[in-house]
């Protein structure tokens, strides 16, 4: 079961989701930003940090790699595909899910600790959770507002995957803070899943995200 | 130039000539104060720096400590105090920069960091602007290096308007047999250059830092503000640490204050060993740049390393995997010299000796007259005085600085910013406290037992965690060290600390000394900013807040009447004058030992642990039922004190203190253990906060407490 962990020089997370991956037994190896056949993978995670110092717009420089072309033909092959935080903001600028995340309200980087709310369970990543249950994950950006034209559509396509609970920190429409793609393959969270997968560190709620990659292939 | 008349005359007799202007250049960067510690050198000596876990004491570019029998960690602070008075959000940046390069120098990977900083108060906009600034710049770098800040201190007052104070501590986590130093022992090794491009930025920036600043250092000075490129250095830490990986690496410094000039000549002068430097295998980033410029450039996000030259290939094709500038631009000789070669022709040649270890100077020192006056306040009702206090800048909670830091990267943080410390892991089953604190009002009325007390107050945090102290780094902030009463407070300020630090046995692994604070005449309160790092089994890890209704409230420690130099004296009577309290070493050590063994002994019965600092008892137990959200019913009947009045009680700072709240059923045992004045004070529960007949209901203190410098922002 290998689960690729995308580097982009500037990525800062890929340590954490390694450790993740790792704690629910699967084998989590680093691609480097200029590999583009990623066929042997079973699944792929794109992790947080400032890729490319976030030069021009978070994910701007990410989006144009040879990686990215790689992760194209994975969704294609109907892999799951999750980004986090940095990673999320890479897939709304290629487009593979729907929406931008744009500068908070607040203009400032905001690192906190969030109550979300589990919107759908259908993809592999959330398939472990209830439906609107409420889990505890911190966030830890400052380009986080969800913005959509099409929010009604999103709703109606089942693709809000996380909401904020009880308080909206960035201002994102409706509080989304993690949306997917129609198949539900290709999931984007501004939320780390990887801070909040042991109890030391505050809550071990994020780490159904990790043993649903794995249960979604196991499944095959 | 800052070289004096007797310096020149002393180069010129070791030299038996007259250097040349591009030597001058290199000589006057390496007399500064900056680079030579010349002023300071003497008074450091009183610092005790041995131990039995004390791998790498002082003199290197961070202090390394064994943590556990496989790991160690290597601890370092720095000032950046004159780049961010001038330039706030490139100052800062850069300042988490050169931290950052000194733990990775030691071959460890920077898992943490801290920062002090202090601002004139923020209704001054000048001083809002520094503030927003610094706070940025460290966000914008630390968060893309992708190293957590966690912990720090923010203290606001007039004296720091035109002169803020930026310190940044860093911690690194290196396995023990993977310590590298800065030494170049092997003549015939190659220095490789790597990193960001040498550039014009900079230049001076070390003499700019040890001269006072005036009103027009803003223009003049800015091409000595070095630029930071926090991507670059991401690259530059992972390059590095792959470097020291998989290549063989005898030495490892980074470029910092002083630049090439520096940074070579001490690595090799350590070794009694010289060093040839080749100007044009130098990566410049503009052309033209004159020699002079490109060995003083203090241009950031370089690393030098000392290889074998069989080695270069392998290096090279790490740097060339991260995109990095990489260069071999010189090697270690056996003659003591380090000379400077543009085109074979030697422009330079100075003993290393002579840049790396310039002479002392011993500074004259002279105690200043304190105003003895005799203070008289009109106390206010207790519960309008606490309010107040608990609204104070200085006091009030800083989440708008640390919300801004990524303080979870690299999944370590336990314990969250706004604790007394941060609490980290390192393994499955160790942890480190962490915290870094200091008193300038304190230290202002009384070096001696303000500088004591600065170790005391950090000791107190990470103990108060569940956490013994491991090291002490500090950060000594002053004004200019040529005025003997100035000199006369560094040198007491420093006896006080190492009187404290030796109380616990812990030695202090590193430092760093800003002299010049001074600017259009204002000299800054003396500041030691101490960093203390503490260890702890992750089981025994506590916390400040209020956990359980009908837990007992124990004070520890016994309160005195030392309301001088106090939050409440300054923020409600606008006083600084009096006498600071005094630190009691052996019931200092006492009582930590105490909070140490009762953790041991009584585990999960004791539920929470806060020390008693700024602000003294009255805040400490209202930042508990602040955290938590629940009440308390206290009663000052008990309280071990000889003080005149409840304000005093509430309000005075007095040394060796904490609170702590137990399991009901066994408060009377613990008692027992406490080997200094303690007793029972109350118990936690309901939703209001109540000392004696003061009643305020837990909103009301949360209410209070937050958003005070968001007002501002």
């Amino acid at each position: 079961m290998r689960v690729g962990v995308i580097r982009f020089p500037g990525s800062n997370c890929d340590r954490d989701v390694y450790h993740a991956l790792k704690l629910v037994g699967a084998e989590p190896e680093y691609i480097w930003w200029d590999l583009e056949d990623l066929s042997y993978l079973d699944a792929v995670i794109i992790p947080g940090g400032f890729s490319y110092g976030d030069y021009l717009r978070a994910g701007a420089i990410a989006a144009i790699t040879p990686v990215m072309d790689g992760v194209r033909e994975l969704v294609k092959e109907e892999k799951p595909v999750l980004g986090i935080c940095n990673g999320a903001q890479i897939l709304a600028e290629v487009g593979l899910v729907p929406g931008v995340f744009t500068v908070n309200q607040y203009p400032k980087f905001n690192c906190k600790w969030t109550k979300l709310k589990v919107k759908t369970t259908r993809t592999p990543f959330t398939s472990l959770y209830k439906r609107d249950e409420i889990i505890k994950m911190p966030i830890a950006h400052a380009e986080g507002r969800y913005y959509t034209n099409n929010i009604q559509e999103l709703w109606d396509n089942d693709q809000v995957v996380l909401q904020f609970y009880s308080e909206n920190p960035n201002g994102s429409i409706d509080g989304i803070t993690g949306v997917c793609d129609k198949s539900g393959l290709v999931c984007a969270v501004m939320p780390h899943p990887e801070r909040a997968s042991e109890a030391i560190l505050g809550s071990d709620d994020g780490i159904k995200f990790f043993k649903g990659i794995i249960e979604y292939i196991n499944r095959g | 130039m800052v070289l004096t008349d007797e310096e020149v005359k002393f180069i010129k007799k070791e030299l038996g000539r007259e250097p040349n202007p591009l030597e001058y250049g290199m000589l006057d960067v390496m007399f500064s104060e900056h680079c030579s510690y010349k002023s300071s050198r003497p008074i450091l000596q009183l610092f005790p720096t041995e131990g039995e876990k004390v791998i790498i004491g002082p003199g290197d570019d961070a202090g390394v400590v064994e943590v556990t029998p496989e790991l160690a960690l290597a601890v370092g602070i720095e000032s950046h105090n004159h780049p961010s008075a001038i330039e706030p959000y490139g100052g800062a940046g850069t300042g988490i920069g050169g931290i950052l390069r000194d733990i990775l120098s030691m071959g460890a990977m920077p898992i943490a960091l801290l920062d002090s900083l202090h601002f004139g108060y923020l209704e001054d906009q000048k001083s809002r602007y520094l503030f927003e600034n610094v706070v940025k710049g460290i966000s914008d770098y630390g968060n893309r290096v992708g190293v957590p800040t966690v912990a720090g201190e923010v203290e606001f007052d007039q004296n720091f308007k035109f002169n803020p104070l930026v310190n940044v501590m860093c911690v690194g986590l290196v396995k023990r047999n993977k310590i590298k130093r800065a030494t170049a022992p092997n003549p015939g090794e190659v220095f490789l250059l790597m990193g960001g491009r040498t550039s014009r930025d900079g230049i001076h920036g070390v003499t700019f830092a040890s001269e006072e600043l005036t009103s027009s250092s803003e223009i003049e000075d800015r091409p000595a503000v070095q630029i930071g490129d926090p991507f670059t250095k991401k690259m530059v830490l992972e390059a590095s640490l792959e470097i020291m990986d998989k290549v063989e690496v005898s030495g490892a410094k980074d470029l910092g204050g002083g630049g090439l000039t520096c940074c070579i000549s001490e690595i090799v002068a350590k070794c009694d060993n010289g060093a040839i430097v080749e100007l044009e295998k130098i990566p410049l980033r503009e052309e033209g740049m004159t020699p002079y410029e490109i060995m003083l450039s203090e241009s950031q996000e370089r690393m030098l390393f000392v290889i074998k030259p069989e080695n270069i290939e392998k290096a090279m094709r790490i740097c060339e995997k991260y995109e990095l500038p990489a260069a071999i631009i010189g090697k270690v000789t056996d003659d003591k010299r380090m000379k400077v070669i543009k085109n074979g022709e030697v422009i330079a040649d100075l003993p290393a000796k002579l840049l790396a270890d310039p002479p002392v100077i011993i500074r004259e020192a002279k105690r200043p007259t304190y105003p003895q006056k005799s203070i008289k306040v009109e106390h206010p009702p207790l519960k309008e005085a606490l309010l107040k206090v608990l609204s104070s800048p200085n006091i009030v909670t800083k989440e708008w600085v640390y919300r801004q830091y990524d303080h979870e990267v690299q999944i370590r943080t336990v314990v969250k910013p706004g604790d007394d410390a941060a609490v980290l892991r390192i393994d499955e089953e160790n942890g480190i406290a962490l915290t870094v604190d200091s008193n300038s009002i304190h230290t202002k009325l009384n070096p001696y037992h303000g500088g004591a007390g600065s170790v005391a107050e950090a000791i107190r945090n990470v103990v108060s965690m569940g956490a013994w102290p491991l090291c002490i780094v500090d950060c000594l902030n002053f004004g200019n060290p040529e005025k003997p009463t100035v000199f006369w407070e560094f040198k007491e300020c420093v006896k006080g600390m190492a009187e404290a630090a030796r109380t616990f046995k812990t030695p202090v692994i590193s430092g760093n000394v800003s002299f010049y604070n001074e600017t259009e005449g204002v000299t800054v309160n003396p500041s030691p900013v101490v960093g203390v790092v503490g260890s702890l089994k992750l089981d025994n890890i506590k916390t400040m807040d209020f956990k359980e209704e009908n837990d007992k409230i124990i004070i520890v420690g016994s309160t005195l009447g030392e309301l001088g130099g106090s939050e409440y004296y300054k923020w409600v009577h606008g006083l600084l004058t009096g006498d600071p309290p005094l630190v009691r070493f052996k019931d200092e050590l006492k009582a930590a030992k105490s909070i140490h063994n009762i953790i041991d002994k009584f585990g999960d019965g004791i539920t929470a642990i806060h020390d008693c600092s700024t602000g003294g008892l009255g805040v400490a137990l209202a930042e508990m039922s602040i955290k938590s959200g629940l009440g308390a019913k206290i009663s000052t009947a008990k309280i071990p004190n000889n003080c005149k009045n409840e304000h005093q009680l509430l309000f005075s700072e007095s040394h060796g203190r904490y609170i702590i709240t137990v399991k009901e059923e066994i408060a009377d045992n613990i008692i027992a253990d406490i080997k200094v004045p303690s007793s029972v004070i109350g118990s936690v529960g309901g939703d209001s906060f109540q000392i004696d007949d003061l009643k305020v209901p837990v909103k009301k203190l949360q209410e209070t407490y937050h958003g005070v410098i968001e007002k501002y922002m």
